[in-house]
């Protein structure tokens, strides 16, 4: 009896780049994360072969999830075909055997820089999202392990008073991106630099979604319908970007989140950020007949 | 009047509404709390007196739930709190504090962040509490601000930016701004200009009459315990070695330490 007649045909233990501990560590931190949303767990990241700060850590999310049978989505800022995105992308098809889509609607991981789509996700997609400062409370205590605690007591005082000097000082909440939410009721956390308009989308959503900052080292997650709620005082409305009455110059849809263009004369005009869907808009303006899904947002309002 | 406020304790025999049994805690080799226990009534101003290193501070960082000692227990007479204080985990003493305990420290960087408004400093009491109307924020940190006569045009200014008087105001709307059932007062006015201390105390002393505020203070300065304390507790060492109201321990203090402090000062 020889050995390769105990075994079988040697063939490739892993796909995905990573290794297979590597992964299980990836997975496990990622169950972790979905059984407390929008709780911080540390992870192990590992070298893959994009710099640091560039979605590391979205990449080992997908690395761990990707297997043949999935589709890649991979934005940047919402445009498909930015350099990142793309070679994100082909990466991703390449070591995993994964077919690669600019269509939401196709998709079954989307890993994005900023940006969620337009158009809804549902149950069988997961949304990833690359994060650069994953802690909310860096504002208000620089010492990671005091935040940590404060997290463990839901201690967001001093975020809240944060809120309040804004309003005393400017009137209103100068927060852009990144604004914090509270997860469940329980943590708060930092939706990675999206657009307020898309921290709506996280409510309550069909969808997973995964949070990974590579260079920080933190997983978290926002499970199917799980309350997402930005921290707003009671009496001041929370309020996404004024874009809903912004047209795209390119395929004349209204309604949705742009990108301002500077224009030569020094005036603005804009393009519907979701390159996609804005796509699907230019074909169905030319005659075609896209598939266009349910989007989150109607004629500028949340749906 | 004063005269028969300061009977009050010991004529109505009520609960007291705090009470400290036992404590004691030691810091490496130094004992800072030996077997120390204290009552505070409802409505009284209990002062403590002692010199420096004998375990002030130390006991009403207890009071504040700041921190546990080695033995001992704290009941405080409000509804809903276990028997034993020191049993409450990290979050729910947040919660009581914010509540229910004011403080104000000597060292105004302990109670306040010093580049926030003064208002904010007020509100985070508040949004602790979870008040969530910016308006009723604003409301109640002026309300607040201005029981402790702090000069309004001004609540938003940081209290970097202040003089300490003013600075030692802010701690205390931070610490009344919830109606707290004791107020905590570690030495508010030392360090402060004689003329500044004796406003402060005025402002202390009308919210004391107002309200009815328990209070505890802690000093050195027998002077100011003598204006405001209805009852003195005298610590030495870590111990108490005396007790009683305050008249009787200023006019006929038994302890040999009490009688040298008491006639040091007259
Ligand atoms: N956190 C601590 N670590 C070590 N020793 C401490 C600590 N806190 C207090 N002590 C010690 O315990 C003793 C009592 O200190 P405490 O601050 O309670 O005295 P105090 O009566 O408030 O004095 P003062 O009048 O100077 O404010 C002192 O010897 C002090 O050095
Ligand atoms: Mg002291």
């Amino acid at each position: 009896m020889s050995l390769s007649e105990l075994t079988g045909r040697w063939k490739a233990f892993s796909y995905g780049f990573l290794d297979p501990s590597a992964k299980r560590e990836l997975r496990r931190k990622m169950i972790k994360a979905v059984a407390v949303p929008g709780c911080q767990m540390p992870y192990a990241s590992r070298e893959v072969p994009i710099a640091r700060g560039w979605g590391t850590g979205g990449l080992q999310v997908t690395l761990t999830l990707v297997k043949p049978a999935s589709v890649v989505k991979v934005i940047d800022q919402g445009a498909d075909d930015s350099v990142n995105a793309a070679s994100i992308r082909r990466f991703l098809s390449r070591v995993s055997g994964a077919s690669e889509t600019w269509d939401t609607l196709d998709a079954t991981l989307i890993q994005s820089r900023h940006r969620i789509p337009e158009e809804r996700l549902s149950r069988d997609q997961i949304l990833i999202l690359q994060v650069p400062n994953p802690e909310p409370l860096r504002g208000v205590e620089p010492n990671m392990s005091t935040a940590r605690q404060m997290h463990a007591d839901a201690d967001y005082g001093r975020m809240w008073l944060q809120l309040y000097e804004q309003m005393v000082r400017s009137g209103r909440v100068m927060l852009g991106a990144s604004y914090p939410a509270m997860v469940n009721g329980r943590h708060v956390m930092t939706p990675s630099p999206i657009p307020r308009w898309d921290v709506k989308k996280l409510h309550m959503a069909e969808h997973l979604t995964i949070l990974s900052a590579g260079r920080e080292k933190r997983i978290f997650a926002v499970p199917p319908h799980t309350r997402v709620e930005p921290l707003v005082f009671d009496d001041v409305p929370y309020k996404v970007e004024d874009h809903a009455n912004l047209t795209c110059a390119r395929s004349g849809v209204t309604g949705y989140f742009m990108n301002e263009i500077p224009q030569e004369d020094g005036s603005a005009g804009y393009e519907v950020s979701d390159s996609h869907f804005g796509i699907k808009a230019i074909d169905a303006r030319d005659g075609g007949t896209p598939t266009v899904g349910q989007t989150w947002y109607k004629n500028g309002e949340l749906a | 009047m004063s005269a028969l406020m300061k009977e009050a304790p010991r004529l109505v025999r009520t609960q007291p509404l705090m009470e400290l049994s036992g404590l004691s805690k030691s810091y490496g080799d130094v004992r800072a709390l030996d077997d120390v226990s204290a009552r505070v009534y409802p409505g009284e101003v209990l002062g403590i007196v002692g010199e420096s290193g004998s375990g002030k501070s130390t006991l009403l960082r207890m009071m504040n739930l700041e921190e546990s000692p080695d033995t001992g227990s704290y009941r405080l007479d409000l509804p809903e709190l276990p028997e034993d204080l020191f049993a409450l985990d990290r979050f729910e003493r947040r919660m009581l504090r914010a509540r229910r305990i004011g403080i104000v420290y000597q060292n105004p960087h302990l109670g306040l962040l010093m580049k926030h408004s003064s208002s904010g400093n007020v509100a985070e009491r508040l949004l602790v509490a979870g008040e969530r109307r910016f308006a009723v924020l604003r409301e109640k940190a002026q309300v607040a601000l201005e029981a402790s006569e702090f000069p309004i045009p001004r609540m938003d200014a940081p209290p970097i930016e202040l003089s300490g008087g003013m600075q030692q105001r802010v701690q205390l709307a931070k610490a009344i701004a919830l109606e707290p059932a004791v107020l905590l007062l570690d030495e508010p006015t030392t360090g402060l200009d004689v003329s500044v201390q004796a406003l402060v105390l005025d402002t202390l002393k009308r919210l004391q009459q107002e309200r009815r505020i328990t209070m505890v203070l802690v000093s050195h300065d027998l002077g100011v315990i003598r204006t405001m304390a209805d009852r003195v507790m005298v610590m030495r060492h870590g111990r108490v070695i005396e007790e009683g109201l305050a008249d009787q321990v200023f006019q006929d203090p038994q302890h040999n330490y009490t009688q040298q402090l008491v006639h040091a000062k007259l």
